[in-house]
């Protein structure tokens, strides 16, 4: 037996002993996996899928490419800084002519309009003579659309030929090609992604800190509070999660529009005068307000939940070596709440990046996030590959967040609740 | 501010009552003088107001009426980082973010020492507990046993004057507490500091007190040192919260200044020592400890009683018997005998008489 031992360790009966192991501990596992293998696909059909067509998108995006393969053939054949000539125009009618048949003239010319403003109507009112040009294509296309020799159009639809682009990530970031094919800043007047992206995160973070500050005490009073007291307070807090969001912000509304209820008390208290009545609604003070209170439950909750493990002895031992009541809050309490601020923190910091309803509804124009900004893009201009890529940077931006809260703190101390 | 009269202690409980709800009183009417460098123990079972005491010295709690003196000043209203008083807690509550190192270091921190005057303190504070190796170590990395040794480091690293001790050694096994008991009182001794120790263990209190105060309903029943309080124990509490007791319910039948005679309940007549007994025709418990009980005949001290008795049951505890047996119509009537050569085994159902010096005999209030 102990020779055994030295080589391969078995069973009574001779098998070795960690086949024998595998053997009975794999019902066991296929039994837990069938436990969460529902999930797994939910989440794999609802939340891993749509995410990953979603970055697909962002750079991604073949309608042009695939409504015109004579002109990616044309393009493919002649590099960058080849003379449009006659085989280009022809390759070009070609295309518009199948567009006319297929009807895909406008879902084309949509692409190309993303680079060239104006080029959606250039292709659709083309196309619609389309089959009846002869040679030589380019005298035929350019006395229907003169202007179809902007070099402009055939440098957008040359990086459109290739359905791989980082043209949106361009975009998303203010920048574009100009003719040389460099890429440079954007026009001033139409620079916004940039400046919204850092609205975004100006305004998550002043709100991330809002809820702290305000969620830290009430959480505090929530721990030391005993137990039957702290529940009710406990229903309070969480009352606002049982609201709709939307009858939230239109409370909100309610009270702090320039005729709403916080003004009218204002002005009846003499405090303000009827034809100054405060701005608060419309502008980036309602998107703060609104949105610290529906977010501040976040941070109350995961606050609370570390702090009601911290002993009250920890305090005491630090006042009774002589720290003051602020020293010993500093220096002893506040580190052990760490794990939750961090959890809270995060918690409000990654839902505010991707707030929607909220600033739509109470932003106006200053008070608007690079969400909105995402859902435009998917609603009204039907550009959802620069809606990916918006979304996709946004994503990055969390996710550097978290890799930066895990390089300070640590996520295996972060405790939810 | 009154101030320090020569022949008052160093800390003074004066009429001190406390309550939490205003309508019952958690500590009533507490007088208690403590020594400089005394080693008192607050014993007491749970809810009996020996923490509050704790509390309100420390500085966590206030009084709700009296004074509490520390050296001669009321300290009542000083916070308790004022007091400079060390304090080890039941968990130890060292600080989990910080190194064993900076948790000694962080009372000289806050008192603005230099930091090579903090390092030696903080080295010296260490040594004297055996824990030198362990500076750098987090509390969560080490066991209770080395985590009340930096507790205790850590109250005293300071010098305070007075240390106070909430049941330090409650969360540790037997032996290592029976261990820490010694370092404990050892450090006191060395060192000449004031300790307030509050503990429910009557063995631990009996080990290392100067002085014990037993506390039950909010009052102190017996302020005395150990062996005192175990031989001769003023009331019926004190007798059963101490050691273990017979005890033999009866009426007086006759009283004198040192001896007093009862009847039990069955008849037998015996003397005993009256302890607060005032009257005769007064009901009474004469407890006995069952160790102090003999049952051969020559073993008996002179004078004294005798009576019957019918064993029940042996238990064989190694280094004694313990006899269960019936007297007086008692079935929880313990002899404790110890084991030794030659020793006369029991066997339950023998009739046998069993005796005990009167003085050991001590006739207390009924409970």
């Amino acid at each position: 037996m102990t020779d055994a031992t030295s080589q391969m360790i078995t069973t009574a009966d001779g098998k070795p002993l960690k086949a024998a192991l595998a053997a009975s501990l794999a019902v066991r596992r296929r039994r837990a996996f069938l436990l969460v293998a529902p999930l797994f696909l939910f989440i794999l059909i609802s939340f891993i899928v749509p995410i990953g067509q979603m970055l697909f998108q962002s750079f991604y995006n073949d309608t042009f490419s695939k409504n015109a393969p004579a002109l990616v053939e044309w393009f493919s054949t002649h590099p960058e800084g080849s003379e449009i000539d006659e085989s280009a125009y022809a390759a070009l009618a070609a295309d518009l002519a199948q567009m006319k048949k297929d009807r895909t003239a406008g879902e084309a010319g949509t692409r190309i309009n993303y680079d060239v403003s104006g080029t959606r109507s250039l292709f659709t009112s083309t196309a619609r003579g389309a089959d009846k040009f002869k040679p030589p294509f380019k005298e035929a296309i350019l006395q229907v659309e003169k202007k179809w020799d902007n070099p402009n159009v055939w440098r957008a639809m040359r990086s459109a030929s290739s359905p791989f682009t980082l043209d949106f990530y361009l975009a998303a970031n203010d920048l574009t090609r100009d003719e040389s094919g460099k890429i440079v800043p954007v026009a001033e007047g139409q620079a916004i992604y940039k400046k919204l992206m850092g609205r975004t995160l100006m305004l998550s973070l002043e709100i991330t800190a809002l809820c702290l500050l305000l969620g830290f005490p009430i959480a505090f009073l929530l721990s030391s509070l005993p137990m039957r007291k702290a529940m009710l307070l406990m229903i309070l807090v969480l009352l606002p999660f049982w609201t709709s969001l939307l009858v939230r912000t239109t409370a909100w509304m309610v009270l702090l529009q320039s005729q709403g209820v916080v003004n009218d008390l204002l002005v009846w208290l003499g405090l303000v005068r009827d034809d100054h009545r405060i701005q608060m609604m419309y502008n980036e003070t309602g998107t703060i307000v609104a949105m610290t209170h529906i977010l501040l439950p976040f941070t109350i909750l995961p606050l609370y939940s570390v702090m009601k493990t911290i002993p009250p002895s920890y305090v005491r031992a630090a006042r009774s070596l002589g720290a003051t009541s602020w020293t010993a809050f500093r220096r002893v309490y506040l580190p052990q709440t760490l794990p939750g601020i961090g959890a809270g923190g995060l918690l409000v910091f990654i839902l505010a990046m991707g707030y929607y309803i909220t600033p739509a509804l109470v932003g106006g124009a200053d008070g608007q996030m690079i969400s909105n900004m995402i859902a435009m893009h998917m609603q009204k201009t039907l550009n959802w590959s620069l809606a990916a890529a918006l979304a996709a940077e946004l994503l990055a931006i969390v996710l550097i967040f978290f890799w930066i809260y895990d390089k300070l703190v640590g996520i295996d101390k972060m405790k939810l609740g | 501010m009154t101030t320090a009269t020569t022949d008052e202690g160093f800390v003074v409980f004066d009429h001190v009552q406390k309550s939490y709800d205003g309508e019952t009183l958690v500590v009533k009417d507490l007088n208690l003088s403590i020594g400089k460098g005394e080693f008192l123990t607050m014993l007491g079972p749970s809810g009996s107001g020996k923490t509050t005491c704790l509390m309100m010295l420390a500085g966590f709690e206030t009084a709700t009426h009296g004074e509490i003196r520390l050296g001669g000043t009321n300290i009542n209203h000083l916070p308790p980082h004022k007091r400079g008083i060390g304090m080890v807690f039941q968990n130890y509550a060292l600080f989990p973010h910080m190194t064993v190192a900076e948790n000694l270091s962080f009372p000289l921190e806050v008192r603005g020492m230099a930091k090579s005057e903090r390092e030696a303190k903080v080295t010296r504070a260490l040594d004297m507990v055996q824990m030198g190796k362990f500076a750098n170590r987090r509390p969560a990395q080490m066991s209770g046993g080395q985590q009340q040794r930096i507790a205790l480091a850590r109250a005293l690293v300071f010098d305070p004057e007075l240390v106070l001790m909430d049941e330090p050694l409650g969360a540790l096994d037997k032996q290592l507490r029976e261990h820490m008991q010694f370092e404990i009182k050892a450090l006191h001794e060395r060192l000449g500091i004031t300790v307030v120790y509050v503990t429910h263990d009557q063995g631990e209190a009996l080990t290392m007190s100067d002085r014990v105060a037993v506390f039950n309903d909010g009052r102190i029943q017996q302020l005395a040192p150990p062996d005192e309080l175990y031989e001769r124990p003023k009331n019926s509490f004190v007798a059963q919260f101490i050691g273990e007791n017979n005890k033999l319910p009866g009426t007086v039948e006759s009283l004198e200044d040192e001896t007093c005679t009862v009847r039990l309940q069955t008849g037998e007549l015996i003397s005993a020592t009256p302890v607060n007994i005032r009257h005769v025709g007064q009901d009474t418990l004469v407890s006995i400890r069952p160790e102090r009980i003999e049952f051969k005949p020559e073993m008996m001290p002179p004078g004294a009683h005798m009576i019957d008795a019918e064993v029940l049951e042996v238990i064989y505890m190694g280094d004694i018997f313990r006899t269960r047996m019936r007297v007086a119509g008692i079935d929880d009537f313990v002899m404790k005998s110890r084991n030794t050569l030659g020793q006369t085994r029991l066997h339950p159902g023998e009739k046998l008489k069993i005796g005990w010096h009167p003085q050991d005999a001590r006739a207390l209030d009924p409970m």
